[in-house]
């Protein structure tokens, strides 16, 4: 087995910057002995999170995607705060392809749907999408990149072979597979799609996470911490994710809104969501026949979904200059 | 060096039989026939089903299968698609069209993402650094079918400086568009790459040393802080070559190329499943070469990598 540390370049992925983390003692509580108890947690240092929060707090790219994503989310979950409309059931041919009239400030679809009553009601599953996805390859590649790297040696080489096995599938390519797939296709669902995008999506968040436990896993508060009689597990869990959990949380911030898009491009190819559960690229999809006549059904969704994915590329952003104090010197 | 080749190669191997075991396993071996699309609705009859079984291997032990299917592979034997015809010679003629977009994508990118790069990381903070920080995120933030019709409507359709749709024999001046578009997203990641790394290297210390000694600022520029600078934004170009290839599907589809993504998609919607995992295999092969290739310009731009 080759010496997985003689071999830097085994990342093919692009470099990320190194993030120099400022190391603190674990909280008192945390440290299972008596002897810190002179040191107060008044007079310690700012943690890097309280740090990184004052940071965040003055920078308008912050407010304003934060402000994006709530109002995004507080229209996923009370759609009906924002439009009278049913989304699929006033639908009148009649009206195919018409553009605003009042009580429709967006139009019609060829449907003869309410434009703004899709947009809305397609936000919930674009964002599920989304977070489930986020929520998956961060459970899965972190816990992956965390003991490979933590644990080094032959785990780690078996751990990073199998992600350069994902890997070399492009997340959209390995979801094109799989989606077609017979299986898949008699169960399409919000929850089927969001498997086969964790599925493929894991390795990127799971080579950050190692690289970054690599980094902090030899520090001197985690010796002193094995020194003092706590486990190895435990000190990967209490005193070494949490200091390197900063690049991780950049990058599943950006990936949230890499994933909205995967699953919009994916049923604007047709075999993302079925048909019948609304979601922004489904309505481009059906909206796309039509666009050289009347683009307008396709620019309102395509505009929301841009918005979202914007914002939380915007969040991840803000949360690297944050997190990163290198960057912010200059 | 020699030795720092081989082991790469040797490491690409693995990879590629596990990706290409992954894919084979998820298309052959998940419950559902994936030959039964040949026959539609109304299903094959038994002995039709047979003989479409034994004719792609279906009937023998799972590694059986895999092993026939690499050993094609390797002799360019990738068995026939539902209508019969040879899926290699299918891949020989669309595969020019594809390399010939994904290549105009990869230099568009590379030349402007790393020329724009440049100029915003020398000139940190000014005026022509925010506003290209600003247009890059706004391009990573639409998703490339946007931006695909965007386009296509207004450059093709409404100004018509380029055609809208791309004809069978893909000449030059019709691809241009697609390639743009196809880039463009990667375009604004480069950008953003090369801009944090001069902003990096800028004022390193050699940077200083290379100005003291009294050399032009256009060689320090050109041979110090760039050449310096190029490591990671490689990088990212080799990886990309993989994506683009794959997102070659959505481009294809927009301005009608008659490429590696519009035949694989086609074969996704009509099920065709031999032929999805002949194309995907392919596509595995290239990303996996890429990778390599970048391996080995990364060692010979930093020599700390092949003495490691």
């Amino acid at each position: 087995m080759p010496d997985m540390e003689n071999t830097p370049k085994r990342v093919v992925a692009p470099k990320q910057p190194a993030y120099p983390i400022e190391h603190f003692v674990a909280d008192a509580e945390d440290t299972p002995v008596v002897a810190t108890d002179s040191a107060t947690t008044d007079d310690a240092p700012r943690s890097q999170w309280s740090e990184a929060w004052r940071n965040l707090r003055r920078q308008p790219l912050f407010i304003l995607s934060g402000i994006l994503i709530l109002a995004v989310i507080f229209v996923a979950l009370f759609p009906g705060i924002f439009t009278n409309e049913p989304p699929n059931e006033n639908c009148l041919l009649a009206n195919s392809g018409g553009g605003p009239a009042p009580g429709h400030p967006l139009g019609f679809t060829q449907q003869g749907c309410d434009v703004l009553s899709r947009v809305v009601y397609g936000t919930q599953s674009s964002l599920m999408v989304g977070m489930f996805s986020t929520l998956g390859v961060l459970l899965i590649g972190g816990a992956i990149g965390a003991i490979a790297g933590f644990y080094g040696g032959w785990i780690d080489a078996i751990l990073a072979r199998l992600g350069d096995i994902f890997f070399a599938l492009p997340l959209i390519l390995g979801a094109i597979v799989v989606v077609q797939l017979p299986f898949f296709r008699e169960n399409r669902s919000v929850w089927t799609l969001v498997v086969i995008l964790v599925t493929f999506g894991w390795p990127q968040i799971a080579r950050i996470t190692r690289a970054s436990v690599i980094s902090v896993r030899n520090a001197d508060f985690v010796t002193a911490a094995r020194s003092l009689g706590v486990s190895r597990f435990s000190a990967l869990l209490k005193h070494v994710i949490p200091n390197a959990l900063a690049p991780v949380i950049v990058i599943t911030t950006i990936s949230l809104g890499t994933f909205i898009v995967a699953e919009s491009t994916l049923s604007f190819l047709g075999i993302g969501l079925p048909p019948d559960v609304m979601s922004w690229g489904n309505d481009i999809f059906s909206a796309e026949p039509t666009v050289r006549t009347n683009p307008m059904p396709l620019f309102w969704p395509a505009l929301a979904l841009s918005l979202t994915v914007l914002s939380f590329i915007m969040l991840g952003d803000a949360l690297r200059d944050a997190l990163d104090p290198k960057a912010r010197k200059r | 060096m020699s030795w720092y080749i081989i082991r790469r190669v040797l490491q690409l191997i693995p990879v590629f039989i596990g990706a290409t075991l992954l894919v084979y396993f998820l298309v052959f071996s998940l419950p559902g026939d994936p030959t039964a699309a040949i026959c539609g609705e109304r299903g094959c009859t038994p002995a039709v089903e047979a003989a479409l079984r034994e004719q792609y291997n279906l009937d023998q032990p799972f590694w059986v299968q895999y092993f026939l299917f690499i050993k094609g592979v390797l002799t360019f034997d990738l068995g026939v698609n539902f209508a019969g015809r040879e899926i290699a010679t299918i891949i020989a003629e669309v595969f020019p069209t594809t390399a010939r977009l994904a290549i105009m994508a990869l230099v568009f990118e590379a030349v402007f993402g790393i020329l724009f790069g440049l100029i915003a990381g020398l000139r940190k903070g000014k005026i022509f650094d925010s506003t290209i920080l600003v247009v890059s995120l706004v391009v990573i933030a639409v998703p490339i079918f946007v931006l695909g019709f965007l386009m296509q409507f207004i450059v093709g359709v409404k100004l018509g400086w380029a055609s809208p749709t791309v004809s069978g024999a893909a000449p030059f001046n019709e691809l241009i568009l697609p390639a743009v578009v196809l880039g463009l997203v990667s375009f604004a990641y480069v950008l953003r790459l090369t801009r944090t790394s001069i902003i990096e290297n800028v004022n390193a210390d050699y940077v200083r040393t290379a100005t003291a000694k009294g050399l032009s600022r256009r060689r320090v520029v050109t041979v110090h802080i760039l050449r310096n600078s190029m490591i990671p934004v490689i990088t990212f170009l080799g990886a990309d070559l993989g994506a683009l290839m794959g997102g070659a599907i959505v481009t294809e589809g927009i301005f009608n190329v008659n490429g590696v993504g519009n035949t694989l998609y086609r074969a996704v919607l009509n099920g065709e499943a031999p032929v999805v995992v002949a194309i995907v295999t392919v596509l595995i092969l290239i990303f996996c070469i890429a990778n390599l290739v970048v391996d080995l310009l990364y060692a010979w731009l930093d020599p700390r990598i092949r003495y490691a």
